[in-house]
């Protein structure tokens, strides 16, 4: 009795936080929009009985999936968030292994304080860490100003409003999604392994690739789907650092909605979104538990 | 205690709260207000105000028409607030309550009961118009002396952004401002609603969408006066504000309000209550306080919009009744234009047409 209860809050959780809402939007994507509140019809009336269940479900259909392959709006801007959230996770990849191997390699003592540097910048909002990154990177902002009294460039570099701000705000803001995990991989790693690797006469750099980089691969793993997969679905970087030329299935997503009014499309391009996502999941967790076969 | 004696206690306490803090729910636009002024009415009525703010029309929308927003009283453009209506978002207002209606002014009343039919159902707040925000040291040195800073020419002519693109213009990211206003340079009636004449402002914000560095509808303001760009496309008031920001900071930056030569967009925000408003009685109280011809002054000096109320010109400061980027003269208030709500379909294909310009997909 006890085992089935402590089974059950999973699946309860699972139910309310996932399901429930899911299929909330799933059945808004086979509505109709209308000028009313809420915009979107049919609207189950249980008022009617049986009747009114059989009414309603009859009047539901899959026309705005059809929309969603008409207009070529929308692949390109799944096909951009994909591309975008790709080339960010590699460089976020870039910039935290070897920060997370630094930390790894670091005395023993030190290790709390700079765990403890990584996580720092989530006491602050995050919204307040990328209104300072606009501040940095304006055409007349830190960045610039630094540069232009260094005499590096002569006149101010175009950053904010652009791609690059974009990819910056996102490898500065999931950075520790990609170092924590590969910093619990290396800090487990045995160092006698690389002076074996030595005495067998690799060079520094040889033992890197064939021992510390396979030994670390399920932590690469883990924060490379930590990152990759709410940077497809992310609004707030590309509305903020982004220009408008910024495509991102976010911004798409939130036009539908505000801009159109138009709830129905809007959950269909949700539902898409979340198919798209559910592949790198499900790779995500057969990666997971074939580590802890692994492990076992 | 007693099941009893406890129920009792819980709903004296529960009494006494309500009592304690009644509270009035309103949500209006970002920068839109003396928040001395929000002090004031906790003062006179006792009633405890949450103000909140949002910066477009279509979150607004989207609020109301998901219902249950909480708000006592919310503040849509005329086009916004047209629609809403339709859908039943409001209650029509209680004139029994608002002692203060009288003090509205009719050559205001007459244009808004376009949107709201008999202004049952709303009362003007601040109405303005969409013009061009200039740094006038910058674009005359980009541009030279004798440039017309007035005209469209300056932001829809090619030749003219691609050299304004240095020192950096923006737009307003609100397509039922843009579209119109570009309608309205090549000769169109700017309220179309006809697809294929929308579809002619394709071309040429094309043209001048390359030398655009960002459609934003509230960055503008502090880029003006930063100096970060020279040139916006935006609300009059909110770049009025940019110029005083500016001369405040005194980093001499100089920041000039024009409204189109060839005819601006004129709209009305409008105040009104929620059909599912919780506290009707409180959001009365509320507009009639703004109703009121002193705070309704108040506000206008503060944020340098043009208001609805007659009775509150006398108690305007000069550079706000006198200057006729706020209050235009009769010649320029000729030439303003006002639009209708887009039904759902154009709605759809301006959407998609904005898109399109923007990201170039």
């Amino acid at each position: 009795m006890r085992r089935a209860l402590l089974i059950a809050v999973p699946y309860v959780w699972l139910l309310a936080l996932f399901l429930v809402p899911f299929f909330i939007v799933l059945k808004i994507s086979l509505s109709d929009i209308e000028l009313a509140i809420p915009p979107y019809t049919p609207t189950l009336d249980l008022s009617q009985g049986w009747a009114g269940i059989k009414e309603f479900f009859s009047q539901l259909d899959f026309e705005n999936y059809v929309w969603l392959t008409e207009d070529d709006l929308y692949w390109k801007a799944y096909l951009s968030s994909v591309k975008i959230a790709v080339i960010s996770t590699a460089l976020t990849l870039l910039v935290g292994y070897p920060i997370a191997y630094g930390m790894a390699r670091a005395p023993q003592e030190w290790r709390p304080t700079l765990m403890m540097l990584v996580i720092l910048p989530f006491w602050t909002s995050f919204l307040i860490r990328v209104y300072a990154w606009m501040g940095i990177l304006s055409n007349e902002g830190y960045l610039n100003q630094i540069l232009l009294w260094l005499g590096i460039i002569s006149a101010p570099l175009t950053i904010l409003n652009t791609n690059t701000a974009v990819y910056i705000g996102i490898v500065y803001t999931y950075l520790p999604f990609m170092i924590l995990p590969i910093y619990a991989a290396l800090e487990r790693m045995d160092e006698s392994l690389i002076e074996a690797a030595e005495d067998l006469g690799c060079s520094r750099i040889q033992a890197f690739w064939l021992v510390t980089i396979p030994l670390s691969r399920p932590g690469i793993i883990a924060g490379c789907f930590l990152v990759m997969i709410p940077v497809i679905g992310e609004f707030v970087i590309p509305s903020l650092l982004g220009g408008s030329g910024t495509l991102m299935i976010g911004k798409v997503l939130w036009e539908e909605f505000f801009s159109n009014r138009d709830w129905p499309v809007a959950s269909a391009v949700a539902v898409v979104l979340l198919l798209i996502l559910v592949i790198p999941i499900v790779l995500f967790q057969r990666n997971q538990q074939k580590q802890t076969e692994a492990d076992q | 205690m007693s099941i009893k004696t406890l129920t009792m206690t819980a709903i004296v306490a529960l009494g006494t709260s309500a009592a304690f803090a009644e509270e009035v729910r309103v949500y209006n636009w970002s920068d839109y207000i003396d928040e001395d002024l929000l002090k004031k009415f906790e003062e006179e009525t006792g009633l405890t105000l949450i103000y909140d703010v949002f910066d477009s029309n279509e979150v607004l929308e989207t609020k109301m028409l998901a219902g249950g927003s909480g708000y006592d009283v919310v503040v849509p453009t005329g086009t916004f607030l047209q629609r809403q209506i339709q859908a039943g978002a409001f209650q029509p207002l209680d004139k029994s309550q608002l002692s203060n209606a009288g003090n509205l002014w009719d050559v205001i009343q007459d244009r808004t009961a376009g949107y709201d039919p008999d202004n049952a159902y709303s009362i003007n707040y601040m109405w303005g118009t969409t013009g061009l925000g200039v740094n006038v040291a910058k674009v005359k040195e980009v541009l030279g002396e004798d440039v017309a800073l007035n005209s469209m020419d300056l932001v829809l002519k090619p030749e003219n952004m691609e050299k304004l693109a240095s020192c950096g213009v923006h737009f307003l990211d609100a397509p039922t401002e843009i579209i119109p206003m570009t309608l309205q340079y090549i000769g169109e009636d700017p309220d179309s609603h006809d697809t294929d004449v929308i579809a002619k402002t394709e071309e040429m914000l094309a043209a001048v969408r390359p030398y655009i560095q960002k459609f934003h509808s509230s960055e503008y303001i502090n880029a003006l006066a930063n100096g970060d760009i020279c040139v916006a496309v935006g609300w009059s008031g909110d770049i009025l504000q940019a110029r005083d920001r500016a001369a405040e900071a005194d980093n001499g930056v100089e920041i000039e309000y024009h409204p189109f030569a060839e005819g601006s967009l004129m709209w009305f925000d409008q105040m009104a209550v929620p059909a599912d408003a919780p506290n009707p009685e409180g959001a009365h109280k509320f507009l009639n306080f703004i109703l009121d011809a002193n705070n309704m002054a108040a506000a206008s000096n503060y944020v340098y919009y043009a208001n609805g109320n007659k009775a509150s010109q006398e108690f305007l400061e000069e550079d706000v009744i006198g200057d006729p980027a706020i209050y235009p003269d009769e010649t320029t208030m000729q030439n303003l234009y006002i639009t209708t709500p887009y039904p759902a379909k154009t709605q759809r294909v301006v959407t998609r047409l904005w898109t399109k310009i923007k990201s170039g997909t």
